[in-house]
């Protein structure tokens, strides 16, 4: 028998029942995202089939595959972003996300994401970040904040996070949004936007990992996280008028870009065009 | 559902483009022409000597053909994007040399685990490491067997020449797609720039096969399943609307991960064994010359089987009783066939441009009693006719 939360739970038709109950913990921030793309193709009226998951390894991989009802390709770890891309060309007129961590999208698939980001192929890729390594136990990350203490870090962390959204936002992205999962209507909404934006997008989303960051990091709750999150926050617009000092262990959440770029697999497919039209090879 | 390649107009597009005849071509365009003709459509891959023009032909020619190239970030990105390419349909192909193919090894088991089929060029060049980078070499026999982790089958194919190198990648593609698996061939960087004569067929004379894909609802809900009894299952492509779940985690024949119950893991990569154990007939070849009253027998794959032959007829020329046996199809290797000539010789001799590689091979299926011999080379330069007979008549 299925429990009643599934039956009464609206999005639970973006679901694969058959995998559910998820391997979350209690309190993860998995939930919320999950939660907040199904909303996202629910209000978009997606047909989940013309979506393709794509997710690499770690917790948040597991997010939307195999949890989402879609066809779903759960890759090697780092590589979600790589394996997408040949989807993408081969399915230009599907939606093609990608959904996976921040150890995995931006340590391991750092390469991949910056130039996927460069070439601006038409994917979406949601980031959920939570300064950690959740389902190896805990270790260090590249995202996890100064002086923070993980498995690997039991001191304290001395090395700077990398600031995701702002690098990729440089490296040629044409959308990147950050927000956290205590912002859940705007977070939805940048998916939203995301999944319309004809180039590359990136959403990260900062997200709560009681379990192995929280509770080494005095934040044991859930909800200790979400008020950590609510309290640092700031929006871009004022983080402009800010200095680096200021904005020392602050979230920047809101929009970095929303801008139009030549997209990759059209380009590749103009290109095809020409090359057939100079060679005299179409079709009369 | 379409395999991306097979269509009429791909066909009218191949005639018009690559007319039958013979020409002065490098064993790397022979491999690119002939992937082309075998009905690949995407090639994803990052440059690496001694096998670049591989890639540089692919870029020119596969937007004629209405495919398409893509230079990845690295090699792992490239096999990733090929297997992502694979799921959509397309017969998918890349090249690299050995630090390349050490990168792709984690998703070739990935491809492997997935079941998707894919070709996977490695021209061998002299390591290990760095090595001598733009010289030949035969030393990744087993990186091609052994490089992914964990029990896994693998089918590698390895080519003698350019026009030879042609038909085996098509023939690679084949298997690829009949046994829903990857196929390495292993090229080298001796043959891969050679140039010489290549004969370029009509597109009518190219046997093409493609993956079997689900005839109904409920194969397509089964894509790690075994409908028809040989061990392939039809492989649903993304995008049909069936939901597909593919991960490189143990999973049950729903693609749903399954990685706590032994019986799961069990059944999933035995299975994936008895497929390519059971399909022998897909993928297995040799060639033989004068094996009938073989006293001696020279065993030799790859580039090296050319002076091997050339030795075999000048021994023969002297009265030698000498045969010679070049497996194709290196994995898994002809061990039947072996063990028959095995035990009608006396002495079997196995050149190689390495330290001795296939020659364990060899071993496994030939008794005590005969003597077995490595002739081996290393230094990038290939092993000539004479070094080989030399060796001969020492047996002789």
């Amino acid at each position: 028998m299925m429990p009643e939360i599934y039956s009464k739970y609206p999005m639970v038709k973006y679901l694969r029942k058959e995998a559910l109950p998820t391997a979350l913990c209690p309190g993860c921030g998995g939930g919320t995202v999950l939660n907040a793309f199904a909303n996202a193709i629910d209000q978009l009226k997606l047909d989940p089939r013309d979506l393709v998951v794509v997710s690499g390894i770690g917790c948040s991989a597991w997010i939307a595959s195999p949890y989402f009802l879609a066809d779903t390709l759960h890759t090697t770890h780092g590589r979600a972003i790589a394996f997408a891309t040949g989807v993408k060309v081969g399915l230009p007129d599907k939606k093609v996300v990608v959904i996976s961590g921040d150890g995995d999208l931006a340590s391991i698939g750092g390469n991949h994401l910056l130039h996927a980001a460069r070439r601006n192929i038409d994917i979406t890729v949601i980031l959920v970040n939570n300064f950690i390594y959740g389902m190896t136990g805990g270790q260090v990350a590249p995202t996890t904040p100064f002086g923070a203490k993980t498995t690997t870090t039991p001191y304290r962390n001395i090395e700077h996070p990398l600031q995701i959204s702002e690098t990729i936002a440089a490296a040629g992205a044409s959308y990147v949004a950050r927000w956290t999962t205590a912002h859940v209507y705007q977070l939805i909404e940048s998916i939203k936007k995301a999944l319309q934006v004809k180039g590359f997008s990136l959403v990260e989303v900062i997200s709560q990992c009681p379990v192995q960051f929280g509770r080494r990091n005095k934040m044991k709750e859930p909800a200790e996280m979400l008020r950590w999150f609510l309290k640092n926050s700031v929006p871009i617009s004022k983080a402009k008028k800010m200095s680096p000092e200021e904005l020392e262990g602050k979230f920047v959440i809101g929009e970095f870009v929303n801008r139009q770029r030549p997209e990759f697999v059209s380009e590749l497919n103009k290109l095809i065009d020409e090359v057939q039209e100079h060679f005299g090879l179409k079709e009369v | 559902m379409i395999i991306r390649g097979d269509e009429p107009e791909q066909i009218r597009l191949l005639r018009k483009l690559y007319k039958p005849g013979n020409y002065f071509m490098q064993g790397n365009e022979a491999v690119a022409y002939g992937a082309l003709f075998a009905g690949c459509r995407f090639y994803a891959g990052y440059p690496i000597t001694p096998s670049s023009e591989i890639a540089e032909t692919m870029a020119r020619e596969l937007p004629k053909l209405g495919g398409y190239y893509l230079q990845m970030e690295d090699e792992i990105g490239s096999i990733a994007a090929m297997v992502g390419a694979s799921w959509t349909g397309f017969k998918v192909m890349t090249a690299t040399a050995g630090p390349g193919f050490s990168l792709m090894q984690e998703n070739l088991g990935y491809a492997v685990m997935t079941e998707t089929p894919l070709v996977l060029v490695d021209v061998q060049r002299s390591g290990p490491s760095t090595g001598q980078a733009t010289k030949g070499a035969q030393g990744d026999f087993f990186q091609a067997r052994w490089g992914t982790h964990g029990d896994h089958p693998i089918v590698a194919v390895s080519p003698t020449s350019g026009q030879d190198a042609f038909w085996e990648i098509i023939r690679a593609f084949n298997i690829a797609e009949r046994l829903r698996t990857p196929v390495v061939f292993l090229f080298d960087g001796v043959l891969a720039h050679t140039r010489e004569l290549v004969k370029i067929p009509d597109v009518d004379e190219v046997e093409i096969t493609y993956r079997k894909l689900p005839q109904n609802e409920e194969e397509a809900k089964l894509p790690f399943g075994d409908p028809h009894g040989d061990g392939v299952p039809p492989m649903p492509l993304f995008g049909h609307g069936y939901f597909t779940h593919v991960t490189g985690s143990t999973h049950k024949e729903n693609g749903l991960r399954d990685v706590y119950t032994p019986e799961v893991h069990d059944r999933l990569v035995r299975r994936l064994h008895r497929k390519i154990e059971k399909n022998r007939h897909v993928y297995e070849k040799y060639e033989e010359h004068f094996t009938d009253d073989a006293e001696i027998l020279v065993v030799s794959w790859g580039v090296t089987a050319r002076p091997a032959l050339g030795a075999a007829l000048k021994a023969r020329e002297e009265g030698i009783k000498v045969g010679l046996f070049v497996p194709k199809t290196v994995h898994p290797f002809p061990g039947e066939r072996m063990k028959e000539l095995g035990k009608r010789v006396r002495a079997i001799l196995v050149p190689e441009m390495n330290l001795g590689q296939m020659i364990l091979e060899v071993q496994r299926f030939v008794n005590d009693d005969v003597l077995l011999k490595g002739v081996n080379k290393i230094g990038g330069v290939p092993l000539t006719v004479e070094e080989i007979l030399r060796e001969i008549r020492g047996v002789a």
